[in-house]
């Protein structure tokens, strides 16, 4: 698992233009990518349940099926 | 040779009662589909009403048959456990502890897609309108398998198959396609081991929500010794030319692609079954222990050992899979293919390529790799380890029904995960039913004749006349008949269910 956050919402097309591209554009975009990674968890942050560890706790079901 | 057949999914929700740990989880059940029966429609409050007022008339219809072949079946009813079924031709009830929506029968991978989705839109409508009842407890519902403490609950397939098909044809070829399917079709799951504690700080995440809970290779059970290869034969359609192949090793899913590339694949596979088309033994050894271990690698590094002593990773066993039923489309179908078949091919291969280069670039489509992008990124930013409770609480809400609580919508609100279907489509499904089974009669019957409609099964739909002394039972005992095709021009003929049964048995 250490291939992780590389390259998110990425196509294969741009992945085979990243190749080509110079390492300004490699700053960039990776700057790009670490903010779109800020935003999904600041947005998450906003929803999750609060006191995680009482709310996993709580969540006991019955077996089903 | 199609992706084409007569299918349904199974979907049990888990469901918790906020702040009330302890409350009766079959109570709570009961007032989600309960809300639901009595807000969306006069006519079908008015027939849960007459079945607890007419027991014995209940006994011509379908509903008596089943329970008295499945005693905890009969439990329920008499706990009077709500019991419904909808004009999208969908069964909405209460299963032991948990709200089930059972989809009407389609024919295509995407209308499971479809179906199944609107049933997550039905959990969602029921919870907030249990809210509305005065005095209530808000009741949140998840759209996955397992509490992390022991206890599991199922998402089932249903693939209706030809009965001259042998069992053990069924059980040699599908066991090895579904110990490898998971790394496409799996949900995620932070916890190993039935009730998590096998989790550490550097091991926590598994492909599967259901891996852990399966014991035995074959078998009838549903609740304990999970089988694999269940054996539940209730066809619910001419038992001497149809069985249904009751699935229930899969993940409840909710990124669509999984949902659609499940169903897809699974019925790809067994057209070759049913042709005999599969040439080449990919037995598995030790099916269950493998099951496991390819769950626990989520780097997909993990090799399968087949009985013939090749080693391959799950995705490679999946190509063997996606190369026969390649050729098998061509033999059988060539330029003919229909549409979906040749998209579930090019979405299978796509899926698998990239799995094996980077899982992550499954991201914006698969449920398993959505979610541990996900964790990996809180991974990294906060330094938390597997058994973290913030990890867990993200694999648990990333189920939540909610769109604005629920992860996993957010990511799909937010463009991260990619949806096949847009939200009218999903909202027409609420409504109504497939064009193309059985189910079609059934829910337009609801629809148009609401009052009239006594009971309706899966096989029937049981008409209460005025005039008439005696209930008439409708038989629709082939799946693929009752269709729009069939009667859709005498349902818009006949103005009243009186018109339509005349016109039926004339």
């Amino acid at each position: 698992m250490a291939q992780e956050q590389k390259q998110p919402r990425k196509s294969s097309q741009e992945e085979t233009a990243t190749e080509e591209v110079v390492e300004s554009d490699l700053a960039e975009r990776k700057e790009m990518i670490d903010e779109d990674v800020d935003a999904i968890l600041d947005e998450i942050d906003e929803v999750l349940e609060t006191n995680a560890e009482d709310f996993v706790k709580s969540f006991i079901q019955k077996g089903g099926e | 040779m199609s992706v084409r057949r007569v299918m349904g999914t199974e979907v049990e929700y888990g469901i918790s009662v906020q702040g009330q740990p302890a409350a009766n989880p079959m109570v709570a059940s009961s007032q989600i589909v309960n809300a639901y029966a009595s807000s969306t429609a006069r006519a079908r409050r008015a027939r849960w009403d007459f079945e607890e007022e007419s027991p014995l008339r209940d006994a011509r219809g379908f509903d008596m048959a089943r329970q008295m072949a499945d005693p905890t079946q009969l439990t329920d009813e008499d706990l009077g456990l709500a019991n419904v079924i909808l004009t999208n031709g969908a069964r909405l009830y209460v299963d032991h502890a948990h709200p089930e929506y059972s989809s009407p029968e389609v024919t295509t991978p995407l209308d499971v897609v479809r179906w199944e989705k609107a049933g997550e839109q039905i959990m969602l409508d029921a919870s907030r309108m249990a809210a509305q009842v005065p005095g209530s407890t808000p009741i949140l519902l998840y759209k996955n398998n397992t509490d992390n403490k022991g206890a599991s609950y199922g998402a089932h397939e249903n693939y209706l198959m030809r009965r001259s098909t042998q069992f053990a044809e069924i059980v040699r070829h599908l066991t090895p396609f579904f110990v490898s399917r998971q790394v496409v079709t799996g949900a995620g799951r932070v916890g190993i081991g039935q009730d998590g504690r096998d989790t550490t700080p550097e091991r926590g995440f598994q492909i599967s929500q259901r891996a852990d809970f399966f014991e035995v290779e074959v078998g009838l059970e549903t609740t304990l010794k999970r089988p694999i290869i269940n054996t539940r034969d209730e066809p619910h359609a001419d038992p001497a030319v149809y069985r249904r192949l009751h699935v229930i090793l899969g993940d409840a899913n909710l990124a669509e692609t999984s949902i659609y590339l499940k169903a897809g694949t699974t019925a790809l596979v067994l057209a070759m079954i049913e042709d005999g088309f599969i040439d080449r033994d990919l037995t598995v050894e030790g099916a269950v222990r493998t099951l496991r271990e390819v769950s626990h690698d989520p780097t997909l590094r993990q090799l399968v050992t087949l009985r013939d002593g090749r080693r391959l990773t799950a995705v490679q066993l999946q190509m063997e899979y996606l190369e026969l039923a390649r050729k098998h489309v061509e033999d059988r179908l060539g330029a003919d293919a229909d549409e979906q078949t040749v998209d579930v091919l090019a979405r299978w291969e796509s899926v698998l390529t990239r799995l094996e280069r980077d899982p992550m670039e499954c991201a914006t489509e698969l449920d398993w790799v959505a979610k541990l992008k996900l964790l990996q990124q809180y991974r990294d930013r906060d330094s938390l380890d597997w058994d973290d409770a913030k990890l867990h609480l993200i694999d648990l809400q990333y189920s939540d029904v909610r769109p604005d609580k629920g992860l996993y919508h957010r990511l799909a609100a937010s463009g991260r995960i990619q949806r096949l279907l847009d939200d009218q489509q999903v909202e027409h499904a609420m409504h109504e039913p497939p064009t193309d089974t059985r189910a079609y009669f059934r829910g337009r019957c609801l629809d148009k004749y609401a009052d009239a409609v006594a009971a309706a099964s899966w096989d029937s739909v049981i008409f209460d006349l005025p005039g008439r002394e005696s209930l008439q039972r409708v038989p629709t005992i082939d799946p693929l008949r009752g269709t729009r095709a069939h009667v859709g021009d005498l349902i818009d003929r006949s103005d009243t269910a009186q018109a339509l049964v005349a016109a039926i048995t004339r």
